[in-house]
């Protein structure tokens, strides 16, 4: 037993009459021992498991790379309806790699954000901003339609109906020897103002940018 | 020794069987033989004293009333036993490969191997069995009030259990890797990143990274396989040790003898 709360007349061993004490000795030697014997297991125990445990949520602070990715050649993409290209987002796992993205040239009549070298092509994402699932883009309706929970977007990826928290996100797009290029995803607010990427789900309007941060893992 | 049928003789002819104490004290290699199973308990019990143990969990007092409904957690007990050994099997041939190994593997087992198909079925649908189980002895519990004092603690690990079974769910669903277990994933992730603050890290967590990538698909298969079954077994432990413990209650619809020379009678 400890005998850390036990009352002592003194703090020193040899005043204790515990045999063979050393002069100004004031730790036992069983207490000792049994700190040493904890302290060696603790040791143990960390030495695999914080590795371990690192290992687990080391993904959440690993920035992964971006690579640009051609769409097609600038005079492929009307300015008043959308174009479906298949890009790549994760390298290596083939189908469940690819994804939808839907591009059109700038309408400086429609589009009212301020132009710069990185919108003068829109690239929505075909991912709903309620939980993922697939939007398509219905043409006749003007419409981003999500087959799972009833969403609904306007021409500019806004929702008009339906759960989702917000817009659909887009990608930065750029023109590089007459070709468009697709780049990174960011999300846009109601106001369609640029924000780190978020998930699906997540709201950025007010209090939400905040209650839902943009993480080291895809800041940009 | 084989013994022969005895032959259609009238019971009046028949030689008497022998008396007790009438054998020469010697064991047979029949005695033996006939015995053989018992020293081999005998043998084990004689160095680990589990008999003690086994005693202990199996002879139990039991209140009166005890009924079907006391079964439930034994029924989901099973269940999580059938999905554990069907498990190891399927194990043997899949695949966590997400450029189309795993759905590969998955149709291999359903369309190629020997009782494939029956040994998945049993995986898939006795995953809905053992969850429709679990919720039933919640509420066995719940209705007999057995999570008052002193089983709060046996209360708090059954509800353990209850998140893990749902963890097995959620991550053994996206296996098969064909679009439904796909796309169910994707929107179960975002889920998960819907809660304020920590959701996105967690959704990042799940995923190994910000977009469902080449990692996702075996960090799954490792929690369903390894991880959560180690927990639900080791909890499902805890969890009967205490009911051994504790003692199951009494169906609340029986009251207490209130005479006091009835009730000493009954005891
Ligand atoms: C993997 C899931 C589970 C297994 C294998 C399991 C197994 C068992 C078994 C075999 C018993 C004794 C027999 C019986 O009373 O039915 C029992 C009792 C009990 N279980 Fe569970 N259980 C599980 C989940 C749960 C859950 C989700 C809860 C509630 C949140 C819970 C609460 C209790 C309580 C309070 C008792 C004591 C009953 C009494 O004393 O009468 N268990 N469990
Ligand atoms: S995922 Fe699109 S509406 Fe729910």
């Amino acid at each position: 037993m400890s005998d850390k709360h036990r009352k002592h007349a003194s703090r020193y061993t040899s005043d204790r009459k515990i045999p063979g004490a050393f002069e100004g000795e004031t730790v036992t030697r069983r207490r000792f021992m049994t700190g040493t014997t904890h302290a060696a297991g603790a040791i143990a125990a960390a030495s695999f498991a914080l590795p371990a445990l690192g290992f687990a949520i080391g993904p959440i602070f690993k920035e992964t790379p971006h690579k640009w990715e051609t769409a097609g050649p600038t005079d492929m993409f009307p300015d008043n309806n959308y174009i479906p290209v298949v890009i790549t987002l994760t390298p290596g796992i083939g189908e469940a790699g690819k994804t939808t993205v839907y591009v059109r040239k700038r309408n400086p009549s429609i589009d009212l954000e301020k132009p710069d070298s990185l919108n003068q092509y829109i690239a929505i994402t075909s991912r709903c901003a309620h939980l993922g699932c697939p939007v398509r883009w219905v043409d006749a309706a003007e419409r981003f339609i999500c087959p799972c929970h009833g969403g609904v977007y306007d021409l500019l990826g806004r929702r008009v109906g339906g759960p989702p928290v917000r817009p659909l996100d887009r990608f930065y797009t750029r023109v590089v020897d007459g070709f468009v290029q697709i780049g990174a995803r960011y999300s846009v607010n109601s106001e369609l103002q640029r924000f780190s990427p978020r998930d699906p789900g997540e709201p950025i309007d007010g209090i939400g940018q905040y209650l839902y941060p943009s993480r080291p893992s895809i800041r940009r | 020794m084989p013994k022969l049928p005895a032959p259609p003789v009238p019971a009046a002819l028949k030689a008497p069987p022998p008396r007790p104490g009438d054998g020469n004290g010697k064991a047979t290699p029949l005695d033996h033989a006939a015995e053989a199973g018992i020293s081999v308990v005998d043998w084990v019990d004689e160095r680990t004293s589990l008999s003690g143990a086994a005693r202990w969990m199996m002879f139990r007092k039991v209140p009166k009333g005890t009924n079907w409904f006391y079964t439930l957690g034994s029924a989901t007990m099973f269940a999580f036993l059938s999905q554990a050994v069907t498990g190891v099997f399927l194990a043997m041939f899949y695949k966590p490969d997400p450029s189309g190994g795993a759905y590969e593997s998955i149709r291999h087992v359903t369309n190629e191997v020997f009782l494939g198909q029956f040994v998945r079925g049993m995986h898939k649908w006795g995953s809905s069995v053992m969850v429709i189980l679990v919720f039933l002895h919640m509420g066995r519990t719940f209705f007999f009030g057995a999570y008052k004092y002193p089983r709060e603690l046996n209360w708090l690990i059954g509800v353990v259990l209850l998140i893990l079974t749902m963890v097995m769910s959620f991550t053994g669903y996206l296996l098969p890797f064909d679009q439904r277990a796909y796309w169910a994933t994707i929107v179960g992730v975002n889920i998960n990143g819907t809660g304020p603050l920590l959701g996105p890290y967690l959704s990042d967590f799940l995923r190994g990274g910000p977009e469902f990538g080449a990692v996702t698909l075996s960090r799954f298969y490792a929690i369903h396989m390894m991880l959560v079954p180690g927990l639900i077994a080791a909890l499902i432990g805890a969890h009967l040790y205490l009911v051994a413990k504790l003692g199951t209650t009494a169906p609340p619809w029986l009251k207490a003898e209130k005479n006091p020379e009835l009730r000493k009678a009954k005891a």
